[in-house]
Formats: C-alpha cells, structure tokens, sequence
C-alpha cells in the first residue's frame, strides 16, 4: 500500500507560563490510500492536537515543535516530491485543505451555522475551494447529500430543522464537497445515540469502499475502533504506545494500557467477563517525569519503566510486521504467553 | 426552563389521589396509599397476568411510579407525549437501568422523579407515600430523599465556587442537627474516594479531571442522605477508561447505603453489567423489561434487538461496519427508516420496525407476560423470536 500522509516524530507543545505542556511527543503514524486508522485515547491525551497539528490548523500557544508531515497526495505532487505540510506557503496550504485533507470537526453537529440554510453553507464550502460555476455548485450541493442518504429538500433547512444525524451527516457531505483524499474525523459520532451512530459509521465505511479516500478515525472508544479501523494507534499522554491491526490489538495487546482498555468496557456479548479498568488519572503534561508515562498507572511497573526511551518497537513472536508497543516489559515476556 | 402549564389546567391526577386520602384520618390515609403504592408496584399487571421486579429481590420497595405520564402541549392543539403510563418500581440496594435513545423520555422520567416537573397521569409514591406537591413540608422532604446526579459534570458544578462550598450548602440544608459541618463534608469526599479529602475542600471544578467532577457531584446527591438516587447518563460525558471506576463507585454506594438506583443510560451493554432489572423505553413507552441478562442476552422486542445489534462489538472483527452487504443485520435494514420519529398511532416502533404489519400501524400493543419476570409490548413477539 502506498502511503499517502506521513507524520515523522511530530511534536507539538503548548507554550505556557508554567513551562510547555507538551501535548504530543515525537509521533510516528502513516496512512496509506485507502485505509482506516483509528487514533484512540483518553481526553487530554493529545490525540486531535496530533491531527490538527499536522494539518497546520494550530493557533499560538501551540507550536509544532519537531518532525516532519508528508502529503504523498496525486494531484499536489504530480509523480515528484511529496508535499512538506508544515513548510508549506499560505496558498499552497488552502489549495491542500478540503481538496486534499478535510476535517469532520468535533461536535460538528453544532459547527453548523444556525441562521444560514444547509444549502449555503455547502456552496460556501464548495465556492472557496472549486472553480465551478453556481448552477453546477448547486447540482453538486444535492449530490452531496444525495451521498449521504438526506433527501434533497432538506436543502432548504435550517440545522435546527435537522435531527442530530442528520447534522452530522450534513458535516460528513460537506468534507467530502471537493473529493479529498484523506478524510480526518475526530470524534464525529460521540454525541450520537448507539442506532444513528452504527448508521453513519456505516455510510462513511460505504463512501469510503466508493471514493477511495483514506480515514484518520479519533476517538476515546477502542471498542468502535475494533470494527472500524484496519490500522489502530493507541496514544496516552501525547505518545503512541501501540499500534497494530485491530486483530492484533484485541487478541495479543502488546501494551498494558490497550490491556486495560479492552478490559474497561463491558460488553454484550459472551460471558461476563471480569471488569478491572485503569485506576489513577493520567500525568501532568508539563513535568511528565522520564520514562514511561503510564508507568503510574501500571499493574507491570518495574523500576527499568523510568528508563524506557518510548520508542515503539516490533512486537515478539507476532507475525504481522505492523504490529508495535512501546512496553519493553511485555515485550520481553512475550504478550503470546 | 420553561414549564408548560398542562398540570396546572389539570391537576386532577393528584387531586384524587389526596382526595382519597382526606377523606379518612391523616393515618389511615397513610397506611391506604402505602398500600396502594406497594401493591401496584410490587407486581404490575400486564396482559397474560402480574409482573414480578426483578430488582425486588435486592430489597424492600422504595419509590414506586404507577401509570406515570407526561404530556406537553406543542401549540395548535399538538400534544407531545413524552412519558405514556409508565409503571415501575425502585427497590433498596437494587439497580433499575432505563435504557432508550435520545428522545425516548428516559430524562422526562428522571425529572417527574426528582420533582423537578409535575406529571400529567399516574402518581409516585415514595416509601409508601403518595407525593403530594401541595405540602411544601412533605414535597421538601421528597425532594431531599429523592436526589438527581446529571450528565454532564462540566456543567452540573458552579465555576465560580469551591468544591467545600458545593457539598457544604446541601450538608447544612439537609443535615440541620450536624454540628460538624467540616467533619461532613470530610466524609462525604472520602465516600466517593476523593482522598485526601482537604487536598479537595478548596479546589475550583475546573481544576478537577472529569471523573473527580462527577465524583464531586455525587458525593453532592448523598450530602442530602436520600433513599433513592436518580442518575441521569452519569458516565457517558466520561471517557471509557473512567467509566467502568466511576459504576463500581455507584455499585458500591449503592450496597453500602441501601440507595435504590434509578440508572438511566443509552448503553446497554452498562446496564448488562450494572442493573438488576432493565426497562428499555421508545417513543415514552416501556417496550420491554425484565432481568438485565435476560433482556440483553434474549431481548424480546424488535426496538431491543436493533439497540443490541447496534453497540460495538469488538469480538465482532471484521463485522457489518467492514461487510456493508451484510443486510441480514438488523441495523442494516433499519437504516433507509432510521430518521422517522416513534409513530403517533399504533405501535411507536412501528415506521422504523422490519417486521411491522397493519396491526402494528393501527393499534398499540400493551406489554405482555413472557416470564413470571419479563414482558415486552409488540404484536410480533412471535416472529421476533426467531431472531435470537
């Protein structure tokens, strides 16, 4: 598979009087054509700061701090180069977005202008980044929803006329107004109920397998990302700890916090299992300490765990060569035992 | 919030059920509701004979609702019934989940509960007692016994004041014989974990984490020592890891006090693990309940088993989400319809049900036995069966 966006030991920190918080702590994450990578963590774990970072939408006191973004995308190499995102001009940069990268926003059920109808705030979308005339505009406007499942007529709506899916559904067809090739959703169905949210999840699985694009998934919920993604990093104080195919995380978690995640949420089917959870909270960002930084939370501490240099290493005696924790403790124990 | 004026044109509801009371010595009339109030809720009668708790074997009765309803008037003669007869009872030690989608009236029920709104049917008694909003004296008892946790701990506690000041107020309006104002709020704290405790008397909510927030506000509920707790969603603002920490607290609370535990949630996997009974609600209705294994092992009832279809299921690799053309799901058949609201006639599942015939169009099914323990309301159980 080839891939189409890079992030290469990608830091970002938030410059405050107390010292910077360092939100994201050098990343490596790749998506290839075509592909859904789930990013899961807790809040505060850095994981939308580590999107929106490597799409250049930070504002001061964030500030990319290290490494590199690549856009391996067609149309903006052309078979060259691929794009540097963050050297990347101020024009350069609105030709990427939308075209190339486009964001479902989070709680975009209320990013919706309330006062404007559906159809002008998808034509304002479609103006400011396609040259095409308004009759064509409009046509592309239905076809959009037409994507989505939204009759036509809602065109006509205000978003308070729209039902909370409907909303969503609205922001999902708006992304995909000018054909990008990297779709970034973060958190687009957590204020869903379970019903509306298997729906979409649903239809953007099914606009994917049309369109082609390539999914970056957010979310706090591992057991949504389970189904969903083909790729999963787990982040936890702005640093991966583990990433592997969805198969690999649920059968052999190579990482004592995916371990305690898979144990945390109850599930409906099976047997009961034993709930254990994840005790403490996470870290303060600014002083992290050295090591690990789960090492607090952690059943499998050793002394050694503040020596630990968190880079994700391949996982033992698994054969997928994807598959990657940080935790030299299970690693060393072997997670198949 | 803005408060429809149905209750006050007719407060009969409650005018008869005090009438009755009045009508014999304050003690008898006692004594007459309790009764009332334990039988009707003790077994409910359903098509095919009476229904059985299944929470009641954790303790005795605490809060019972019978044929509970709420009407608002949307203008122009419309009539929204967010809650239509609903009947359940609330045991000592026990937990009752209410499981249903936003718009369900899941929250309409726990705000008729907490007395926040007046019911336009039925009636709630509490400990045998009929609540009677006339008398301020008993409504504010009532409301002290009966304690609302909600959603959203970013929003539940005032910025402005302190953690101590938050559970200060409602130990000093509640607890008047305590002395020890301090030592309370201590103990409370250390109730809901939140140790050292004086590391947190002086803290602002927005230097707490999410979790210790609704810690805050339930520790807040039990400073008023209430008998039954209504948690409204209490962990879905949190994050996953911190959810399964803040249930074990409720479950722990709930047997160490006695509380009787209204749990009101749209994840019924939680419910699976947490709750004695559930009750899953469509459309103000109650269309299913019965033990939580049961229902969320076996559920009866098509609006049931599209909730279960519907949750993640991370056994489930490489599911319906991978394999679009999987329409056998029930999720997947569902979809084209999804955005219809519960019908006004007939069964409220009916416009988003697969297996609705003219029957389910027409007229509403009333729950119906299955088990001494478990009803469902649908015209066809028979065929959903097959399902499972």
């Amino acid at each position: 598979m080839k891939p189409i966006l890079e992030m290469d030991n990608l830091s970002v920190a938030y410059r405050s009087d107390g010292g910077d918080v360092r939100a994201v702590e050098q990343v490596n994450l790749t998506l290839h054509a075509g592909e859904v990578v789930g990013l899961c963590g807790e809040s505060g774990s850095g994981k939308s700061t580590l999107a929106y970072g490597a799409t250049r939408l930070l504002r001061p006191p964030a500030l990319v701090t290290g490494g590199s973004v690549r856009y391996y995308g067609r149309r903006i190499t052309q078979g060259g180069d691929p794009a540097d995102i963050l050297t990347l001009s101020k024009r350069e940069l609105h030709a990427l977005r939308w075209r190339e990268i486009a964001i479902v926003f989070q709680s975009a059920m209320n990013a919706l202008n309330p006062v404007l109808r559906v159809q002008d705030q998808i034509l304002d979308a479609i103006r400011a980044h396609l040259r095409i005339s308004g009759g064509e505009a409009r046509e592309k406007a239905a076809t959009l929803l037409d994507l989505v499942g939204i009759p036509r007529a809602r065109l006509r709506s205000y978003p308070h006329e729209l039902s909370g899916g409907m909303r969503q559904r609205v922001m999902i067809a708006m992304a995909l107004a000018a054909d990008p090739e990297v779709v970034i959703m973060d958190e687009p169905t957590t204020a869903l109920d379970v019903v509306v949210q298997r729906d979409i999840l649903a239809q953007i699985v099914e606009l994917k397998e049309t369109l082609g694009f390539a999914i970056l998934f957010i979310t706090h919920d591992l057991s949504l990302l389970l189904e969903l993604a083909d790729r999963i990093a787990v982040m936890y104080a702005g640093r991966l700890l583990e990433t592997g195919s969805a198969a690999e995380l649920m059968r052999d978690p190579a990482h004592p916090y995916t371990r305690g995640l898979l144990n945390s949420f109850p599930s409906l089917r099976g047997p009961r299992r034993e709930l254990v959870g994840i005790p403490g909270s996470p870290p303060d960002l600014r002083d992290p300490g050295p090591g690990c930084p789960f090492a607090p939370r952690c059943n499998y501490a050793l002394p050694s765990c503040s020596e630990v240099d968190m880079t994700l290493a391949r996982v033992v005696g698994t054969p997928g060569p994807e598959h990657l924790t940080a935790c030299p403790v299970l690693n060393k124990q072997g997670v198949l035992s | 919030m803005s408060e429809p004026a149905i209750h006050d044109a007719d407060p009969t509801h409650l005018a008869e059920a005090a009438a009755d009371a009045t009508a014999v010595s304050a003690a008898a009339a006692d004594t007459t509701a309790a009764i009332a109030g334990l039988t009707s809720a003790a077994s409910i009668p359903v098509v095919g004979g009476d229904l059985q708790s299944a929470a009641a074997a954790r303790g005795p009765l605490a809060m019972a609702a019978t044929g509970l309803g709420r009407d608002y008037k949307l203008g122009r003669g419309v009539i929204l019934h967010a809650v239509r007869d609903v009947n359940f009872g609330l045991y000592k030690g026990a937990v009752v989940a209410l499981v249903g989608e936003s718009g369900s009236g899941k929250s309409t029920v726990a705000r008729l509960l907490a007395g926040q709104e007046r019911p336009t049917a039925g009636t709630i008694a509490l400990d045998g007692n009929v609540i009677d909003v006339r008398s301020t004296r008993a409504f504010r008892r009532y409301k002290s016994q009966v304690q609302l946790v909600f959603q959203d701990p970013f929003s539940s506690l005032n910025p402005t004041h302190t953690v101590g000041y938050h559970l200060t107020r409602p130990v000093k309006l509640h607890q008047s014989g305590v002395k020890d104002v301090d030592g309370a709020v201590t103990a409370l704290l250390e109730q809901v974990r939140l140790v050292p405790a004086a590391q947190f008397v002086p803290k602002y909510p927005h230097e707490l984490s999410g979790g210790q927030r609704q810690r805050v506000a339930f520790a807040r509920a039990l400073a008023a020592q209430p008998t039954v707790l209504l948690a409204d969603e209490p962990v879905s603002m949190l994050d996953v890891s911190i959810r399964l920490e803040m249930l074990n607290l409720l479950d722990d609370l709930r047997s160490r006090l006695s509380l009787a535990l209204l749990y009101i949630t749209h994840d019924i996997a939680s419910a699976r693990y947490f709750a004695d009974e559930v009750l899953v609600m469509y459309g103000g209705q109650i269309v299913e309940r019965g033990p939580a294994e049961e229902v969320t092992q076996r559920p009866a009832h098509p609006y049931t088993q599209l909730l279960i279809a519907s949750a993640p299921d991370p056994d489930n690799l490489g599911s319906v989400l991978k394999s679009t053309s999987a329409a056998g799901s029930v999720a997947a058949r569902t979809t084209a319809a999804s955005t219809g609201g519960p019908a006004a006639v007939g069964c409220a599942f009916s416009p988003r049900c697969p297996l609705a015939v003219d029957k389910c169009r027409k007229d509403t099914p009333a729950l119906e036995l299955l088990t001494p323990m478990r009803a469902a309301a649908c015209w066809r159980l028979d065929v959903a069966a097959s399902n499972n």
